[in-house]
């Protein structure tokens, strides 16, 4: 169950401020990876669950779409060590859409940056796990989020530090549909298409949903894809809960000389039948028995 | 006056003050941005669809566009959480609505440490500070269910922006049906000849609740509804202090620039007393309960009892 991922071990034994050779995955490896991080995904789903429903307070819906991305992200992607949090040459993650936080913690603590059973006092007064991701207060937060629209500029300026500095980690960032309609994601859109920032890598988690309904409804998006070309990124769509699609988009976009986009088409809610597309559940808690009903479901699929 | 144990959230006053107001003034228009379930302007919505726009997650596109509909004619009530209305979009707020003097009434939600567990991010603690350092804007920061009704539907026919503080969680109810909401003028609640205590908003049930413990010591506390922080009411604070020569503010707001550091100013100026200010002492929140917040940050009744106790000894 908290077995090392293969990423993560390499991360260990890699001479810092060196990116893994050759992250384009070979055909047979493919149902190895997918195994191993759908595996990582379901515990995950289990933790980030239990965690709200033991607080009673937190959002469900959009920390369960982004799992399977922070999961290839952590044990695939990105080159990281949770013994060395602060190692200078490490991937940095932004995570833009900071009210997704359950979803950033369950994997930081599978990873090792921290005890897992901290993650049962999520939102406790003088818990480590905030509301909304706390850079100060969990080992692993690059940075302060939950006044949605900042992630991706902060990661914008992440990227520009340590290109001059001669440093080849990536930064990469994870995004909301809703989010999106925060005029500061297209200025830091345009900053890094113009600063062709090569070593950014954005995910939007596109579940179709904010808190007042869908976005279609509330303020829509439009052909998001052309958006991010037309502002000089690197673009590629996929189903964002298949683990291989995404490991594949986010390793493609990687090479390019351009910023990368990853538009992940998502659930809101994935894995929870009665939360899944459920705007409801979008900042609400299971109750009790919802939460055994929804720890069930995973432990099953 | 003894706190009552019926609560009930300000932000259902300001649900109910928005659907009367829709239904006498039609020229009455409400914005949200993506929060219109949580700072209750769904209802308005619901009933009234063709006067209500969700800007989506867009506090500043809210703003400026909230001061392009008031340009035509419109009284805007424009809401989302309190540190979204007054930080995201400050400049919109200063430059485009209260530079052109525009309708907007900026109604915010989620004022203060008492949002709880969403933690500091989501904790607005320097608002009325912003906001009272506005030209032309007047603050309100009502204390329970029908203050907040009635100051909401009393500031449709105030000339210009005006921002108005809403909290998250249920409060005692203060005030009954036939509250009658004055800007600019403070309400002593509890009169008293020993310490002023002036609060505002969440805190003033709070300054009720000490008074009664006070009061059993034989202290008297006075204590005043300072529903209106801009215009401040001078004279009933002045002569309230002239009276006691001692005074203590209260808000769940930073003690730099808020409610507290605006009664240090008139004071300091006509008639320095000694004073304790008490809210968040420049500090950011975090993650809790409400009511363990109040408490770790030293916001409770038995709180303001003690500052008095040491004031008055
Ligand atoms: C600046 C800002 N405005 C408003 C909010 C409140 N808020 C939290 S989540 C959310 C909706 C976000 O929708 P989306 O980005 O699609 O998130 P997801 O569907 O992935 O949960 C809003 C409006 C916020 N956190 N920050
Ligand atoms: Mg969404």
């Amino acid at each position: 169950m908290r077995g090392e991922s293969r990423r993560v071990r390499k991360a260990n034994m890699a001479t810092p401020m060196q990116r893994p050779e050759g992250a384009l995955l070979r055909q047979n490896e493919h149902e190895e990876l997918r195994e191993e991080l759908e595996g990582i995904a379901r515990e995950i789903r289990w933790d980030i669950v239990r965690m709200i429903g033991l607080a009673q307070s937190g959002h469900p819906g959009g920390s369960l779409s982004c799992t399977d991305i922070l999961v290839c992200l952590y044990f695939h992607a990105m080159n990281h060590d949770p013994r060395r949090p602060h190692w200078p040459g490490r991937d940095r993650f932004v995570l833009s859409k900071g009210h997704a936080a359950p979803a950033l913690y369950a994997v930081l603590a599978r990873s090792g940056y921290f005890e897992r059973d901290e993650l049962w006092h999520l939102r406790q007064l003088g818990s480590i796990l905030q509301g909304h991701p706390d850079r100060l207060k969990t080992p692993g937060v690059e940075i302060s989020t939950g006044s949605l629209g900042q992630g991706l500029a902060a990661a914008c300026g992440m990227a520009l530090g340590l290109r001059m500095d001669g440093n080849p980690a990536r930064v990469y960032a994870l995004i909301g549909d809703g989010e999106s309609q925060e005029g500061g994601i297209w200025e830091a859109a345009m900053l890094a298409g113009h600063h062709c920032l090569g070593n950014l890598t954005a995910i939007l988690d596109q579940n179709g949903m904010q808190i007042d309904g869908s976005c279609c409804e509330v303020v829509g998006l439009g052909d998001v894809a052309a958006k991010w070309r037309a502002f000089g990124w690197e673009v590629e769509e996929v189903d964002g809960h298949d683990v291989v699609e995404v490991c594949r988009a986010l390793d493609k976009v990687a090479s390019a000389a351009l910023p990368g986009m990853v538009v992940a088409n998502t659930v809101k809610g994935k894995g929870v039948s009665f939360m899944e597309n459920n705007v409801d559940f979008h900042g609400k808690a299971p109750t009790p028995e919802e939460m055994e009903r929804a720890l069930k479901e995973i432990e099953g699929s | 006056m003894t706190v009552s144990k019926e609560t009930k959230s300000t932000r259902d006053g300001y649900a109910a003050a928005l659907l009367e107001l829709g239904e006498k003034n039609e020229n009455v228009v409400v914005l949200d941005a993506d929060l219109a379930k949580s700072t209750q302007t769904e209802k308005f919505k619901q009933r009234f669809p063709e006067r209500f726009v969700d800007c989506g997650v867009a506090e500043q596109n809210l703003m400026a566009t909230a001061a392009g509909l008031a340009a035509t004619g419109k009284t805007v009530y424009a809401s989302t959480f309190a540190i979204f209305a007054t930080g995201r979009a400050y400049d919109q707020v200063r430059n485009t609505i209260a530079y052109s003097n525009l309708d907007v009434k900026i109604c915010a939600s989620h004022g203060g440490i008492t949002v709880g567990e969403d933690g500091s991010s989501h904790q607005a603690l320097e608002d009325i500070a912003l906001m009272r350092a506005v030209p032309r804007m007047k603050v309100i920061v009502p204390a329970d269910y029908y203050e907040t009704r009635e100051a909401v539907k009393a500031v449709a026919e105030i000339e210009g922006p005006v921002y108005v503080r809403i909290g998250r969680p249920k409060v005692p109810v203060l005030f009954g049906e036939d509250y009658r909401f004055e800007l600019g003028k403070a309400l002593i609640l509890r009169p008293g000849r020993d310490v002023t205590v002036l609060a505002c908003g969440f805190m003033l049930h709070k300054a009720l609740e000490a008074a009664e413990e006070l009061a059993a010591e034989g202290l008297e506390a006075e204590i005043i509804d300072l529903h209106t922080i801009k215009p401040l009411d001078r004279e009933v604070i002045l002569a309230s202090a002239a009276r006691t020569r001692r005074v203590i503010t209260c808000e769940e707001h930073s003690v730099l620039g808020g409610m507290g550091g605006a009664v240090a100013e008139l004071l300091g100026e006509e008639m320095p007393t000694p004073m304790r200010r008490i809210g968040m002492k420049d500090t950011f929140g975090t993650s809790g309960k409400a009511e363990e917040l109040v408490e770790h940050f030293g916001l409770g009744s038995r709180h303001i009892a003690e500052v008095a106790r040491t004031l008055c000894g």
